[in-house]
């Protein structure tokens, strides 16, 4: 069984007397280890799939299953607590909170967890030492650069060991270079064995993933898998984007 | 959802915007130190008050008054025989529920003199020796007059301090106290001695004021002497104080014999007693000794009510009464002017989560529930809350000492701990209640609006 296994959603919003299918009739499966990139122009329905796959959000019709559980029909708490310990979301505005320093930071999805304080701190330093920011625990968000508050991003989504990472444009709001080690991060941890879901509307960085799915219309266009074609892993950690001409 | 967190980032959230926050508070603060100051400001009115009551022999006191004959009895009213020493005997051998019967024969207009000054005492009875207890006279200086004073009608006296200042000389004046032992003085003409002294009679405040007043240097008077009338030194410890200190006793057969005998009309002597007290010895048996008072009377007034008992329990109702009043008024402003802090609470938690929405879109998205996000709001208001209080309990005492220093009361301000808690309590109410609608607000923001909101 997939980790995660989308039949049928569809998610359809009313404006007036229009209808918008902001999905229609997606059906998708997402692997444990599998590191792939949802990508499309804006308004293709990625983000409504992303919402959907992380549970902020529920479909108008059909079933998605998520690490054995059903969860198209599941309360607010209930989706609360799966959000809390099975998904780990990175933005492109980081979303760090400016008045917590970066170990708080780090800890607060274990504070909604009812994590100990002394295993919060333990937890947060181990994952900030995988994003090797562990120096600058007690620094807060605004006195570290982009790619570092990034990174402290990632932390924050590995702290509860969460099923699989959703990234939301990670790099959009980095310079190409920061964005790069961002994404050749995003490529380790995807080696260690987690499950990342890239979303962006740039090929170029979904270049790095081997399994690609394309949004079109809310349907899913075209699906390009590197595995599959026996190309496992033809450009580990390539550079995302070509050099500036 | 680790409340400490919670609070500690709520603490945060008040110190990032200190100056917005001390604003905020500066509601509450008002709020709770009026309302401390208020009930400081009762509570020592009614400290006097009671104080005031004691003074004038307690709640058990009870007076038996001459009254106009009622209606229903009026063709009666030429056998009425008023308050006599038949009723006091009457019920000293038939009314064991009742203690301490003192009866009491006043002179009015009563001039005292020595030595070319004189005094108009407020008070000139002749009594008994339980009017001491009676009315809570404590004898300072020499002795109250006993049996044989009584019954040999002597021509001795026990005055009150008032007396004293105003014929020897006041001590806070003069800079030295004359204990009058045994020098006369004339009351209406008739020469009496002084046996004894009361103490002077003051409040807790008046004492103190005067205690403080030693320890400053003395004033130089200037210009000429001038009377200070009945006002004197009395005046600052209460009506009751000064009542009891421009008092005369002397025996009652003293007065009947000197005064009363030839002064009634038509050359028949006035019976009549000016007054009768009466204690109660079980003050929880109020009204069943009244009733049997009252039935001692109604025989030796051959059942022709012209008398009526006056006690200190209508006294005792008016404090608590208008205690209560001032309490009431007090309270309603000082409530109003919380409420009025809770709104402003209020105002400012809705635009700090208008600040935060992405915050709070971003709490959610990692986990946090919808009451996870209420309780974190509620907190932040009410640790506001709670900070203005606290230092609006601070502030109250500053508040009782301008109080005093702007508006001399007779009685000084007493901030009690009631108040105190009561005023606390209510304002972390009142945090409370105005986190609530902002709390909702915040927890039913949808979290992918949210992340999106710039």
């Amino acid at each position: 069984m997939a980790l995660i296994e989308l039949r049928g959603v569809s998610k359809i919003y009313r404006v007036g007397e229009e209808e918008i299918r902001a999905l229609d009739n997606v059906d998708l499966d997402i692997q444990e280890g599998e590191f792939i990139s949802i990508i499309g122009p804006s308004g293709s329905g990625k983000s409504t799939l992303m919402h959907i796959l992380g549970c902020l959000d529920s479909p108008t019709h059909g079933t998605i299953q998520l690490d054995g559980t059903m969860i198209q029909n599941a309360t607010a708490v209930q989706l609360a607590g799966i959000r809390n310990r099975k998904i780990g979301f990175v933005f492109q505005f980081f979303n760090l909170l400016p008045k917590l320093n970066v170990l708080q930071n780090v800890e607060l999805p274990m504070v909604y967890a009812g994590v100990a304080t002394r295993e919060r701190r333990d937890h947060a330093m181990k994952a900030l030492k995988l994003v090797e920011l562990e120096n600058r625990s007690r620094h807060r968000p605004l006195q570290l650069s982009g790619g570092q508050q990034q990174r402290v991003a990632i932390a924050r989504a590995l702290v509860n060991n969460p099923k699989i990472i959703f990234a939301d444009e990670p790099t959009g709001n980095l310079d190409s270079h920061t964005g790069e080690a961002i994404l050749e991060l995003f490529h380790r941890l995807s080696q260690e064995g987690r499950t990342i879901a890239l979303v962006t509307h740039d090929p170029e960085i979904a270049a790095v993933t081997p399994r690609r799915i394309e949004i079109r219309d809310g349907k899913i266009a075209r699906q390009v898998d590197a595995k599959l074609a026996g190309l496992d892993r033809i450009r580990p950690a390539a550079p995302a984007v070509p050099p500036a001409q | 959802m680790n409340l400490w967190l919670t609070i500690e980032i709520g603490f945060k959230e008040i110190w990032a915007h200190k100056f917005r926050s001390l604003l905020t508070m500066l509601g509450i603060i008002l709020g709770v130190s009026s309302l401390v100051a208020m009930s400081a400001l009762v509570k020592g009115m009614e400290n006097g008050m009671r104080e005031a009551l004691i003074a004038i022999g307690g709640l058990e006191r009870v007076m038996v008054e001459a009254q106009p004959v009622p209606m229903e009895q009026k063709h009666l009213a030429d056998q009425a025989v008023g308050v006599t020493m038949n009723d006091v005997y009457a019920l000293n051998s038939s009314a064991p529920s009742v203690r301490l019967i003192t009866p009491g024969m006043g002179l009015s207009r009563v001039t005292v003199a020595r030595h070319g000054k004189t005094f108009n005492p407020f008070i000139c009875l002749g009594t008994w020796r339980s009017a001491l207890e009676m009315s809570q006279h404590v004898i300072a200086h020499g002795r109250m007059f006993n049996e044989i004073d009584e019954e040999q009608a002597r021509n001795v006296c026990v005055i009150g301090t008032a007396t004293r200042d105003a014929l020897f000389g006041d001590p806070e004046e003069t800079g030295r106290e004359v204990i009058p032992l045994g020098e006369h003085i004339t009351i209406n003409g008739q020469v009496f001695t002084i046996i004894g002294m009361f103490q002077h009679y003051e409040s807790e405040q008046s004492r103190k004021e005067r205690e403080f007043m030693k320890t400053q240097p003395k004033q130089v008077k200037t210009g000429p002497a001038r009377s200070r009338g009945w006002g004197g030194r009395g005046r600052g410890g209460g009506f009751v104080f000064w009542l009891k200190n421009a008092t005369i006793y002397m025996p009652l057969n003293t007065m009947w014999i000197k005064f009363r005998s030839a002064s009634g009309t038509n050359n028949v002597p006035d019976v009549r007693l000016s007054t009768l007290s009466f204690k109660i010895k079980d003050i929880e048996q109020m009204e069943p000794t009244l009733q049997q008072a009252r039935n001692v009377l109604m025989n030796t007034h051959k059942g022709i009510e012209d008398f009526f008992f006056r006690t200190q329990e209508e006294w005792a109702q008016n404090i608590t009464t208008s205690i209560r009043n001032a309490r009431l008024s007090g309270g309603i402003i000082a409530a109003i002017s919380l409420i009025v802090g809770g709104i402003g609470i209020m105002n400012i938690m809705f635009a700090s989560i208008t600040e935060r929405i992405r915050e709070i879109g971003l709490r959610k998205a990692i986990g946090a529930t919808t009451f996870a996000i209420f309780v974190q709001i509620l907190v932040e208001s009410v640790v506001i809350a709670i900070l203005g209080g606290l230092a609006g309990l601070l502030t109250s005492y500053g508040l009782v000492r301008i109080l005093v220093l702007v508006s001399p009361t007779e009685n000084s301000p007493q901030i009690t701990l009631s108040a105190m808690g009561v005023a606390f309590i209510f304002s972390v109410a009142v945090g409370m209640l105005a986190g609530l609608l902002p709390a909702v607000k915040a927890a039913k923001l949808d979290p992918i609006e949210a992340l999106r909101y710039e």
